[in-house]
């Protein structure tokens, strides 16, 4: 019986791709589906288009898929393996000119395919002139608000142009914007020809695509929870998880022999439910999965099995995503010693609101948070020690529309080293103002974004 | 008895735009029946109420032993604007395994202490 094996790539931009040569190796996948996009990633891309100077190599791309395919194409050359990312970005065409620069300069031949369609930043006004509101999904705002200060607006495309591609005989797929799952259902429903409106098939490869898609979280990395983590061997060896897929979906899950990590039903669940809203209906650009019938089986030895995904018709609407300026934030940090730590912390806040005060500076919201205490917890933080802490750092935040006033706001602490409390941390320099976004979901009808869908296949 | 969340559970939480979403995970069916009960969206939102949380969502999923909490409106207008430390959210989950439940003495992780 026919099965196919998809990897996890990476689970960011900046993610490790070392942990892919094992499964290529010794996993035995056919595909490594790698996820460079997060919500946010866009705006990074877009930031580095801005900085570029006419004559420079392309950009705005996920820049890390070029090493990591010069290092692991040829090993999956060798086992036949194709990959498919999103690492396209807002330019999968540049991405696709820098790949076949180090395919042609190194003598190897590929065919690379890109997905492009997805952005609508352009597009926004004609989009509205068609009908289409792009409020805010949550919220009901009005686009006009933020409309002069956006970065970046892309629609989560869906699965059938990656199997398109793949279709025309790509060995590299490089997509924009995709939901991250669609990079495991691509390959899936061009492998076995599932059928668009075959709800079920396409729900159990989105429940795959979701488990692949954040790399080492899907085989016992991060795993959420105290004293259990302690458990998880060989972490610097973690292995990413493996789908081996059969044509009616049903799986099983695990990781290449003789790696770290683990794959049970405790770290695949927590997986399963990550970034998730309503379990019942998680939407998707192919289909909407109900979570409350998959049946999870461990098998123990790192071997999960997985069935009984069920889906319900795909959306009329796609999900876009924008992302807007929305002022700057300034930070300062300063730590202390024992004795008084805390107090001595809790002191300089105080000294630096009103340095801020006598200043004059507009700013939106201060944010307080005392580092070995209640910077990770907040409120939920245990204050019996607070008073005998060894050490404490202070971290303020400001935001503000100024970025001269985000860029001052750090400046503002070096004084306290020889004019406020003692016992004090050394100073590490100073951080420039950063840039804030706001982030702008929004709904738009398919047919709009779908029929600027383009594929272009390369041979290097 | 008074039992925190760590000793009969484990989560993880993440980031979509402004909200946090918590998966929160039974070690076995005794537990979970016992968190059903015990972790409702009233004790949640108290429970994070220091966040300014909104809207508490709350989903059992009796395959997985598991419950789906989604807080509303929780990160500062999302990970991208946050002033925080924890801009991702991804120690909400940590906030979430300190809240204690009333659960008998006879669970199964209680026991083997």
């Amino acid at each position: 019986m026919k099965t196919i094996r998809v990897g996890a790539g990476l689970g960011f931009y900046g993610d490790s791709w070392r942990p892919v040569r094992a499964s290529i190796e010794r996993g035995g996948v056919q595909y490594i589906a790698s996820d460079h996009l997060s919500e946010l990633t866009l705006a990074i891309l877009q930031k580095d288009r801005h900085k570029a100077k006419p004559g420079d190599p392309p950009s705005g791309y996920a820049r890390d898929a070029v090493p990591m395919l010069a290092e692991l194409w040829p090993l999956a050359a060798r086992h036949g393996v194709k990959f498919v990312l999103n690492a396209g970005g807002l330019n999968p065409e540049g991405a696709r000119q820098a790949i076949a620069k180090t395919f042609r300069d190194k003598g190897w031949k590929a065919k690379i395919a890109t997905v492009t369609g997805d952005s609508v930043l352009e597009r926004i006004d004609e989009l509205r002139a068609a009908g289409e509101p792009l409020a805010h999904m949550d919220t009901g705002a009005d686009i006009a608000a933020v409309r002069g200060r956006m970065l970046f607006a892309n629609a989560y495309l869906g699965a059938q142009p990656i199997a398109q591609a793949l279709s025309k005989g790509a060995d590299i797929v490089l997509t924009g914007r995709v939901a991250d799952a669609a990079l495991t259902l691509g390959p899936l429903a061009y492998e076995f020809g599932w059928q668009w409106d075959d709800w079920d098939r396409m729900a159990a490869g989105l429940t795959l695509g979701h488990l692949l898609e954040c790399s080492g979280q899907g085989s016992g990395g991060n795993f959420g929870s105290a004293g259990e983590w302690a458990k998880v061997p060989d972490y610097a060896n973690l292995g990413y998880p493996i789908a081996e897929v059969s044509e009616d979906g049903s799986a099983l899950f695990t990781k290449a022999p003789g790696t770290g990590g683990r794959v049970s039903f405790d770290t695949i669940r927590q997986q399963l439910l990550y970034e998730v809203h309503d379990p019942h209906a998680y939407f998707s650009p192919d289909v909407v999965l109900d979570m409350g019938t998959l049946d999870f089986k461990d098998e123990g030895n790192d071997r999960v099995r997985i069935r009984g995904a069920s889906g319900a018709p795909r959306p009329k609407a796609l999900k876009i995503v924008a992302g807007y300026q929305d002022g700057w934030m300034g930070t300062g940090m300063i730590g202390f010693a024992w004795p008084e730590a805390y107090a001595k912390c809790e002191k300089s806040a105080q000294i630096i609101g009103a340095l801020v005060k006598e200043r004059g500076w507009a700013v939106e919201d201060t944010n307080v948070e005392y580092i070995g205490y209640n910077s990770l917890l907040g409120a939920n933080a245990d204050p019996t020690y607070r008073d005998q802490l060894n050490e404490c750092f202070l971290r303020m935040t400001i935001r503000t529309q100024d970025r001269k006033v985000a860029d001052a706001f750090g400046r503002l602490f070096p004084w306290l080293g020889l004019s406020g409390p003692p016992y004090v941390g050394s100073m590490k320099g100073i951080q420039p103002a950063k840039e804030l976004l706001g982030i702008w979901p929004a709904l738009v009808s398919r047919e709009l974004v779908e029929r600027n869908i383009n594929i272009e296949v390369e041979s290097t | 008895m008074r039992v925190p969340l760590w000793k009969v559970a484990h989560a993880r939480s993440g980031d979509k735009a402004d909200r946090a979403d918590i998966g929160l995970f039974a070690f076995d069916a005794p537990t979970y029946e016992v968190l059903k009960r015990e972790v409702t969206r009233e004790r949640l939102a108290a429970h994070f109420a220091g966040m300014g949380t909104g809207l508490v969502e709350l989903w059992p999923l009796d395959n997985i032993l598991a419950l789906k909490i989604v807080l509303n409106a929780a990160l500062q207008g999302g990970a991208a604007r946050s002033l925080r430390m924890d801009n991702l959210g991804k120690n909400v989950a940590a906030q979430l395994l300190r809240m204690e439940i009333e659960a008998p003495e006879h669970l199964p992780r209680l026991k083997t202490e």
